[in-house]
């Protein structure tokens, strides 16, 4: 049923490569990165703790009502989807179905998710056009803390696959390509996990 | 070896989570436009989506579940849980106490 047949045995988070093609140290690499993710997570849900508790000290300034919208909001949400892709990148590489549609599904991931760094860009300078400066308030300082953490993760992300397409392009698919596949896949992952929070705890809260 | 069979297995996973996070997502934006419930009610089901579609990508597509409890990954997932639960948890009651204290 879960990832990697059932005879198989699972060494680490994310999808497991057939034992062949792993590299033999590929559990403990694999579960430290997974120790990293895990601690960028208690950071993130500090920052949501700190917006929660500061959201409502608008101090005269804009609220969640005047700056956030719904639409672009949902047009991220889509994009952001692109752990779709990236898995049938991951799968692509495991069932070597060849180089083409790995690549090409690395290159949908990266569009997607510079569609998403596009529209956050752009969400943002409209917020400052509006006066929805960080300095406003306690509330705009909070916000401006907490997505553009996300957003910084994101453009990592997207130069990490940027990198990896060079170096599948440069040295093909051998052990430790695989494996930074692997750990770049658990970072996209993650990366959407935070986003489904961000639209639930940020802007849709902010728009009840 | 990872015949048609593997593939089409693991394929399903990433399509199912696919399904589940349009799904979950849309309910939850569908839910906040058409506001057919109080604010109070609709956050509730917001934060109850939001945790689903938690579950869903840690299950689809980080590929993490119950059965293999042995497992460090799962150890330290719970264990980042409880941090996370008494920081966050902790925080908030603190600073929103305080803040009904000086109003």
């Amino acid at each position: 049923m879960s990832a990697g047949s059932a005879s198989e045995r699972r060494r680490h988070p994310g999808l497991n490569l057939h034992e062949s093609d792993a590299h033999p140290s590929d559990g403990e690499v694999v579960f430290g990165f997974w120790v990293f993710m895990m601690s960028d997570a208690v950071l993130f849900a500090l920052l949501f703790a700190v917006y929660a508790s500061l959201g409502a000290n608008t101090a005269g300034g804009p609220g969640p009502r005047d700056v956030f919208e719904l639409d672009p909001a949902a047009m991220e949400t889509l994009l952001l989807l692109s752990s779709f892709t990236f898995g049938i990148a991951s799968l692509a590489m495991k069932y070597r179905r060849g180089m083409a549609l790995l690549q090409g599904m690395l290159a949908t991931t990266l569009l997607l998710g510079l569609g998403f760094l596009g529209l956050e860009v752009h969400d943002f300078v409209g917020m400052e056009d509006t006066g929805a400066l960080p300095q406003v308030s306690a509330f705009l300082s909070a916000f401006y803390v907490l997505v553009p953490t996300h957003f910084l993760h994101v453009s990592l992300g997207c130069v990490w696959i940027v990198v990896m397409m060079v170096q599948l392009r440069m040295s093909g698919l051998d052990r430790i390509t695989r494996t930074r596949l692997l750990r770049l896949g658990l970072f996209w992952h993650f990366l959407d996990i935070v986003w489904v929070m961000i639209f639930s705890f940020v802007f849709l809260r902010g728009l009840l | 070896m990872g015949g048609d069979g593997g593939f089409r297995r693991e394929l399903r996973d990433y399509v199912v989570g696919l399904v589940l996070a349009l799904g979950l997502s849309g309910a939850a934006f569908a839910l906040v436009a058409w506001a057919p419930w109080s604010a109070r009610t609709t956050l509730g089901v917001v934060a109850a989506l939001a945790v689903l579609q938690l579950v869903a990508h840690f299950r689809c597509f980080l590929h993490i579940d119950l059965k293999q409890s042995h497992r460090d990954d799962l150890q330290l997932i719970l264990f980042t849980a409880a941090i996370i639960g008494l920081m966050v948890a902790g925080s908030l009651w603190i600073i929103l106490n305080q803040n009904r204290r000086m109003m």
